[in-house]
């Protein structure tokens, strides 16, 4: 066994001898309570359904109708799983189901106090599976401080799949089913998905087929031959965000800031009772005349057409200062930004994982 | 065929993109192309997962250093992949409960949401937390006040971190009334109001001019360098 493996031995020993430690403690830690709700929803009336889809044209009715049919029978077995119960009756069918939100412990607490023998609020085996494994990624990745080890690079392989996955699911649920589903398919959409659907434009359904073209175009680049097909839908990305980019930025950017730039170089603040503040007005001089002479400086120092010399090396030097002063804020914000993330972590992991703090009441009053 | 057809394509777009801002009978084209184009870069995400699931196999199929990851990787993929596409776990929006699949990705308890709250948020965060300690080394190794400019840089990157915490109150909260405005929180607010939205404005203004002399280049065919195989 090398030094550095004995090392992570007796680290890791330590650290779950301490957990074991802090579980036999007091409230113990890490676990999440769960309180049932009820959710029960009135199916829509068959024959209105119908009457409303019946708008449109016969044959849009006809699919709406089928599918809306499939859609019920699927909701009560389909995506949601053991947990819903569907309860069919009549002509007013409705279907209900379960839902589980998460409670503080405290409330836990007060509920088995009144009845020990309650089931509303009870401890979520999931989510406090899922409360330890979000521990053992953070402390993972905080390995890495130490040195590169299997459980980092664990927890990094994971956020490659899960990050692609996330937003490749995003991008599905959010532009592919509205947009290109709903104008293709709209029946299926309507039925599935999204009921409140307004039925596409000859345009929009052109517009889509296109789309998909492009997208299978593009996809032809996983293909061994003919990659420079996508190259089609590439230049179609490339042209579109050049000239979107071009107006945003120049009217954004180039304009909205040039014009806010444009201010009084002298100014009167005026108190409560109408007269000048001298002080006030001086101070607010100051700064627009600071911000201007600063915007124009550091232009001067981009400006590569004509030699930094001069007039012109004096104003790039003073903007080489104005930008060191940008680039230190940046930097002061950067590590204020990150700080707050690590001071996130370290609140999960002492609060919601070890319950060592409570800075929100959670636990204890 | 293999280079013209693409620069027209992108000629195409970019104008209509372009003259839809300019003239009001185009309004719509714009909208048009700015909806394919969503769809196109939804499509796209299916290219990189493709080529995720090719990279990994392929180092799992040559039994390359480090195939067991590739495993993790392409199981948390394909796990995710399915828990959000077919929407496991969730139930129908109440509204709308005749269908299935109307209930949001995001509701609570949902198979979705726990992945999003037990790995994807502990694993980025942590990831993004980790950047302070490298960010405090590097800057500890590098920032020395050797010059002007390093002071500077130095000395607004204090201010701005020691003005928005509350150290910075403790340290400079005994000035008198009349010097307030040498207390670093206000010292912080003066910098970022003046020195730094100076500093940015004139950084956004090159980019812009940037962003349109570049754009302009393609949208008129100067510049073919995108297409692969330089300017010509």
């Amino acid at each position: 066994m090398t030094r550095q493996a004995k090392t992570w031995l007796v680290i890791g020993a330590v650290f779950v001898a301490l957990i074991v430690a802090r579980g036999m403690i007091g409230q113990g830690l890490g676990r999440v309570y769960v309180k049932r709700t009820e959710v029960t929803a009135k199916l829509p009336d068959a024959a209105a359904v119908n009457s409303a889809a019946a708008a449109p044209s016969a044959s849009a009715s006809a699919s709406t109708s089928a599918a809306t049919t499939a859609a019920s029978t699927q909701a009560t077995a389909g995506p949601s799983g053991a947990s819903s119960q569907a309860t069919t009756q009549s002509s007013a069918a409705s279907i209900s189901w379960q839902e589980w939100k998460q409670v503080p412990p405290l409330e836990f607490a007060a509920a088995q106090k009144v009845n020990a023998a309650q089931t509303e609020i009870t401890l979520s085996w999931p989510r406090t599976i899922g409360l330890w494994l979000a521990a053992f990624f953070t402390l993972a990745i905080f390995s890495f401080l130490y040195a590169d080890n299997p459980c980092y690079k664990i927890a990094e392989s994971l956020v490659v799949g899960v990050s692609a996955a996330y937003w490749g699911v995003i991008g599905f649920w959010d532009t592919l089913v509205p947009k290109m589903f709903g104008a293709l398919t709209p029946g299926l959409v309507k039925s599935l998905v999204q009921p409140s659907l307004v039925a596409p434009e000859m345009l929009q359904q052109i517009s889509m087929v296109l789309a998909l073209v492009l997208g299978v175009m593009m996809l032809w680049r996983l293909l061994p031959r003919g990659g420079w097909i996508s190259a089609w839908p590439l230049a179609f990305i490339v042209g579109v965000t050049a000239g979107l980019k071009i107006v945003s930025h120049v009217e954004s950017d180039l304009m909205a800031q040039a014009a806010a730039t444009m201010k009084p170089l002298v100014v009167s603040v005026t108190d409560a009772s109408g007269a000048t503040n001298m002080w006030d007005s001086w101070w607010a001089s100051v700064a627009n005349v600071l911000l201007v002479v600063g915007v124009i400086c550091c232009l001067a120092y981009f400006f590569f057409s004509v030699q930094h010399k001069g007039v012109v090396g004096g104003a790039a030097r003073v903007g080489i200062w104005y930008l060191m002063i940008t680039f230190g804020a940046a930097f002061g914000f950067t590590v204020m930004g990150r700080i707050a993330l690590l001071a996130a972590r370290l609140e999960f992991l002492f609060d919601d994982w070890l319950w060592l703090i409570d800075p929100n009441h959670f636990r204890s009053l | 065929m293999k280079r013209i057809i693409p620069m027209w394509i992108a000629i195409i777009g970019g104008f209509a993109m372009m003259l839809s801002s300019f003239i009001p009978l185009a309004e719509s084209w714009g909208e048009v192309f700015a909806n394919v184009f969503n769809v196109v870069a939804a499509i796209a995400f299916v290219l990189g997962a493709g080529s995720l699931a090719k990279q990994h196999l392929e180092k799992l199929s040559r039994r390359d250093a480090g195939w067991g990851y590739s495993i993790i990787t392409l199981g948390s993929f394909i796990v995710t992949l399915l828990i959000g596409m077919f929407k496991i776990g969730i139930h129908p929006n109440p509204n709308f409960p005749q269908a299935a699949y109307s209930g949001s990705n995001n509701t609570e308890g949902s198979a979705w949401s726990w992945i999003y709250e037990y790995m994807i948020t502990p694993l980025t965060s942590t990831m993004f937390a980790l950047l302070a300690f490298f960010v405090a080394s590097a800057a500890f190794r590098a920032f020395r006040a050797k010059n002007t400019e390093a002071i500077l840089l130095l000395v607004t990157a204090f201010i701005v971190l020691l003005g928005r915490t509350f150290a910075g109150v403790v340290l400079t909260g005994w000035f008198p009334e009349w010097a307030s405005g040498l207390r670093l929180e206000n010292l912080s607010i003066y910098v970022m109001q003046v020195f730094n939205t100076a500093g940015n404005r004139a950084i956004m203004i090159g980019i812009a001019l940037g962003v349109a002399a570049t754009g302009l280049r393609i949208l008129f065919g100067i510049d073919r360098s995108w297409l692969g195989g330089g300017d010509a």
